[in-house]
């Protein structure tokens, strides 16, 4: 039995490219615990480290010099607004992971300023995940998570960690700062896995 | 660390209006029975759910008004071209029912605790629902906790919990009332450091409102020396 709400009629009506539950935005909305930190390029690094304690590290000029990618996602985030069509540029997770040897399942993001925030490996690969560096053309401005984000478009974005400075490949999974809030583990926007028990 | 409440399957609950209060010619608190109603912190949201006749939803979210321990309220701010506020603020009376989902959000709250850290509330507009929360909720447990909230509003008429707010630090960005001391303007550094309580004294704040008032109160505090970790925001818009 539904609560019908006296009076209410709604404007919208569903949109095949619309996750359930989520209304399309044309703005960008910030959403962020804290204050945005800046992180200038020159002290700029992101690092990889395996379950075997193998740490890669890339320099603001070696992301730069690896081969780019432009994915054009439609993005969703756990607070309901989807926005389509954003165009980002980055470096794509497999071009990252093609020389690291792990057997890990689990991956756990972190940010500068220490969020976290975590995914199954394999959704950071098949060209699902992206470093990405630009949106719109332009660097990507720091309340949106610049210089470099995570951006995971399958999964709500407070999986694609602003400000990203690492992963560490696990054995375990390990919630990250929304996970272990209440949110859902994994996040999956298409069954509207927002918290916990959805 | 996830309240108690968290840890359990969210699950709607049909909620019926039993008094809605004009705020602003713009804003309107809606307080909600709810029936097993689990109780909040303050500084935490909910999702609210509409459903027309024809069985379409609609889903926002909308920080508590009322403090731990009263009816769950909300304050919702008419949005232009919206779908669902222009619905709450104009066309829902006492006796309609929604749906609630909550509370949610376990990181923009306040508790009294020791020690007692003052607390600076930093609020834009609309965004100063959740910290009305967590003011009362300070209030009505005489927390010894030194509380003091910073207001920005654009004009006198648009100010809401007027009543409650009276003896705050309120900034008009851009009609003042009539001989108000200090001209129309947002709130910058030299007012920041009259009235914030100083980095020494290891205060928590809170700041919520739109982005760029989030990004430029966040930045001012650090500015002001305030740590990166004792800053909570919550933006929206």
């Amino acid at each position: 039995m539904s609560v019908i709400s006296q009076g209410f009629q709604g404007r919208g009506r569903r949109d095949d490219r619309l996750p359930p539950g989520q209304y399309e935005t044309h703005d960008f909305p910030v959403l962020s615990a804290g204050p945005t930190p800046y992180i200038s390029v020159d002290e700029w690094q992101f690092t990889i480290d395996t379950e075997d304690g193998a740490r890669h590290t890339w320099s603001w000029q070696d992301l730069m010099a690896l081969p780019k990618s432009t994915p054009h996602v439609d993005i969703h985030c756990v607070t309901r607004w989807s926005k389509f069509d954003t165009d980002w540029e980055g470096v794509s997770l497999d071009v990252l992971l093609e020389d690291v040897e792990s057997a890990a399942e689990y991956a756990l993001v972190s940010s500068y300023g220490g969020y976290t925030t975590n995914l199954p490996l394999e959704d950071l690969l098949d060209g699902k995940a992206w470093i990405a560096y630009a949106f719109d053309g332009r660097p990507l401005a720091p309340e949106h998570g610049g210089p470099a984000r995570l951006l995971v478009p399958h999964l709500y974005f407070w999986k694609s960690a602003k400000w990203v400075r690492g992963i560490r490949l696990l054995d375990q999974d390990e919630p990250g700062f929304w996970e272990t809030a209440g949110y859902h583990n994994y996040g999956d926007p298409w069954h509207e896995q927002r918290y916990w028990g959805d | 660390m996830a309240p108690a409440a968290l840890l359990q399957r969210l699950t709607w609950l049909p909620a019926v209006i039993a008094e809605a209060r004009a705020e602003t010619p713009q804003a309107r608190t809606l307080v909600l029975d709810v029936p097993g109603w689990p109780g909040h912190r303050a500084g935490q949201h909910v999702d609210v759910r509409l459903t027309a006749g024809d069985g379409y939803q609609a889903v926002r979210s909308y920080s508590l008004a009322s403090a731990p321990g009263e009816q769950p309220a909300i304050t919702v701010a008419r949005v232009a071209d919206g779908e669902v506020s222009p619905y709450l603020v104009d066309v829902a009376r006492p006796g309609d029912r929604v749906e609630i989902r909550g509370p949610v959000g376990g990181y923009f709250v306040w508790e009294p605790a020791m020690p007692y850290r003052p607390v600076l509330l930093v609020g834009g507009g609309s965004g100063v629902v959740p910290l009305r929360s967590i003011l009362r909720h300070h209030r009505q447990s005489a927390d010894p906790t030194p509380m003091r909230l910073v207001y920005s509003v654009r004009a006198p008429e648009l100010v809401i919990y007027r009543e409650e707010l009276q003896a705050e630090h309120l900034v008009y960005t851009r009609t003042t009332p009539p001989g108000w001391p200090r001209p129309a303007g947002h709130i910058d550094q030299g007012l920041l450091r009259e009235v914030a309580w100083p980095p020494v004294d290891s205060p928590l704040a809170y700041v919520c409102g739109p982005t760029a008032f989030v990004e430029h109160l966040s930045g001012a505090l650090l500015d002001l020396g305030y740590r990166a970790g004792d800053i909570r925001t919550e933006r929206y818009g």
